[in-house]
């Protein structure tokens, strides 16, 4: 525990790592509220698998480790394999889920056979890039680090911009044609900004499970508030201590994957939200009909014990 | 000059074209019922000359102009089950959303906004339940928000797409005293309805679709049985007693 405390406070780059996950935590759990709302998570998930092929041929190509141009390469693939699950849903009678789930496996299968393939390269078998799966914190250094960092910033940044945009293009697509909004570009627009989540966070989270950053934040903060604007603050807030306890575990634990941690945090704080929170709560639910119950069998039995009363008059 | 002039309007999901040439002329300041049967194109129709769909050839003019969202002249109630009435919001917030347009990109709706939605809300009679989650409110509820949601866009013309299905009839008699208000002010209202036995109590114009425009005019010269007989085709038969009883009045 000594150790830890001293490495967060005097270590400067497990400071970084650790901000950098917090503000990937807070753009994920913001930027996945909304693709909840929007009933999109499920191609967050589609999109981080299929970051894995553009990760292997970036490398390829490029001969070396440089996180900016694998990240480049992820989000090409990324893009294509949003736009392919758009593509197939407009031009065919196949449905989204299917789409979703097709473009998935193609995309993650394929990067599968380019990642044996690096592995096989004389520079590719010590190269890391299996970190990818499921992520590695501790792995991260100094440029990547604000890199990331920056790009989280950039992210919530533009999300707070458009705010108000995005919320009435979820709510009601052609309402907000109607008000004369420009709905194509702004689909386009989340949907590059979800992508740009995915791919900052895969580093970190790794690409199997960087959709839980994305969704299991949002349907937490789901359960507080009954407002859009608090709904996307408590999930980031969700996001980003998911991501800071994530780091933590596996800064300390020699080479323990990130990824799992940060989802292991999270579902917890589902789980919490979905027994314990306000009103919707479960327990809190079950509790309040008790009460409830409780109080209408007492008025029964008074009103019960009046008529007797009555009778007995 | 008038409102709403469409002309030749041609629209088509697949080979089969939804509208066919559709041509009418709308009055300014009247309330429009857009009749016709199922699958006759009337949410088409709409859609169509709001962009929301393209049309496959046709000219569509809005006060005399091609129609732009941005000029803000229109205002638009979708059908209440085109949305997820579970968003995290309240009855306010979707009637602020009507407030955007004015607002403009990437600023906050004001304090006079927030006014203005109130107002809306409490013509529709609607002020109690501003704070209300909107999955809490009833279908007759959620209706009026929608309504209250276009009054708050302050435009001149108004499409409303079966604002009156699955309504009580206390709120179908609060909507329409709603666009008899709105009339007053000189508005323009065009509304797709089914019930064809308040067409004549509700509307002083009607437009009679089946693919093509059957008729378009003044109720008392256009709603007439001979018309609803093309209009419905066979359908009718069922209708046909009821509205009998209707014509004889």
């Amino acid at each position: 525990m000594n150790d830890l405390l001293k490495m967060i406070l005097f270590d400067a780059n497990t400071q970084w790592v650790l901000i950098g996950t917090m503000l990937l935590g807070v753009a994920s759990g913001v930027l996945g509220s909304i693709a909840l709302l929007r009933k999109q998570s499920l191609i967050g998930d589609a999109v981080a698998h299929a970051a894995l092929p553009g990760i292997c041929i970036a490398f390829l190509l490029s001969g070396e480790k440089s996180l900016f141009v694998l990240l480049i390469g992820a989000t090409m693939t990324g893009l294509l394999a949003a736009y392919c699950i758009q593509f197939i849903i407009s031009s065919s009678i196949i449905k989204e889920d299917a789409a979703i789930c097709l473009v998935l496996s193609v995309f993650f299968g394929f990067g599968i056979v380019l990642l044996t393939k690096v592995s096989q390269t004389p520079s590719g078998n010590k190269s890391g890039l299996d970190d990818f799966i499921f992520g590695q914190a501790a792995s991260l250094v100094g440029n990547d680090v604000k890199l990331m960092a920056g790009a989280a910033a950039v992210l919530i940044f533009i999300t707070a911009l458009i705010f108000k945009e995005l919320k009435v293009l979820t709510f009601d697509p052609s309402f907000a044609k109607g008000l004369g909004l420009p709905t194509g570009l702004l689909n386009f627009l989340f949907l590059s900004l979800l992508v740009a989540a995915v791919v900052v966070g895969i580093q970190a989270v790794g690409v199997i499970l960087m959709a839980a950053l994305l969704i299991t934040p949002a349907i937490a903060a789901r359960y507080w508030t009954n407002s859009l604007s608090k709904m996307i603050v408590i999930s980031g807030i969700f996001g980003a201590l998911s991501g800071m306890a994530g780091t933590l575990i596996s800064t300390i634990g020699e080479g323990l994957p990130t990824g799992p941690f940060i989802v292991v945090t999270a579902t917890a704080l589902f789980l919490l939200s979905m027994l314990f929170a306000p009103e919707r709560g479960l327990v809190t639910k079950w509790v309040k009909r008790m009460a409830n119950n409780k109080q209408l069998r007492r008025n029964k039995l008074l009103q019960g014990e009046k008529r007797s009363g009555f009778h007995e008059l | 000059m008038k409102p709403v002039v469409v002309e030749n309007l041609t629209v088509a999901y697949q080979k089969k074209p939804v509208l066919s040439n559709v041509s009418f002329e709308v009055p300014e300041g009247k309330l429009i019922g857009i009749i016709g049967p199922n699958g006759a194109g009337k949410s088409t129709l709409i859609k169509a000359i709001l962009g929301l769909i393209p049309k496959a050839a046709g000219e569509i003019k809005i006060y005399d102009k091609k129609y732009r969202a941005k000029d803000r002249v229109v205002g638009y109630v979708p059908q209440r089950g085109s949305v997820d009435w579970d968003f995290p919001t309240n009855a306010l917030d979707v009637v602020l959303m009507g407030r955007y347009g004015h607002v403009g990109w990437f600023k906050r709706p004001g304090k006079k906004d927030t006014e203005i939605a109130m107002e809306c809300l409490k013509k529709v009679g609607m002020e109690e339940y501003a704070s209300r989650q909107i999955s809490q409110l009833s279908g007759g509820q959620q209706q009026r928000v929608f309504l209250a949601r276009a009054l708050a866009q302050d435009a001149k013309v108004y499409f409303m797409d079966e604002p009156f299905v699955g309504v009580d009839a206390a709120t179908e008699r609060a909507i329409i005293e709603l666009l008899n208000e709105l009339k007053r002010q000189g508005k323009t209202v065009l509304v797709v309805h089914h019930d064809l036995q308040t067409v004549k109590e509700y509307f002083d114009h009607v437009i009679l679709l089946n693919v093509n425009t059957v008729a378009a005019g003044a109720t008392e010269e256009v709603f007439t049985l001979e018309n609803l007989h093309r209009t419905y085709g066979g359908k009718l038969s069922f209708l046909e007693k009821d509205q009998l009883v209707v014509e004889q009045k």
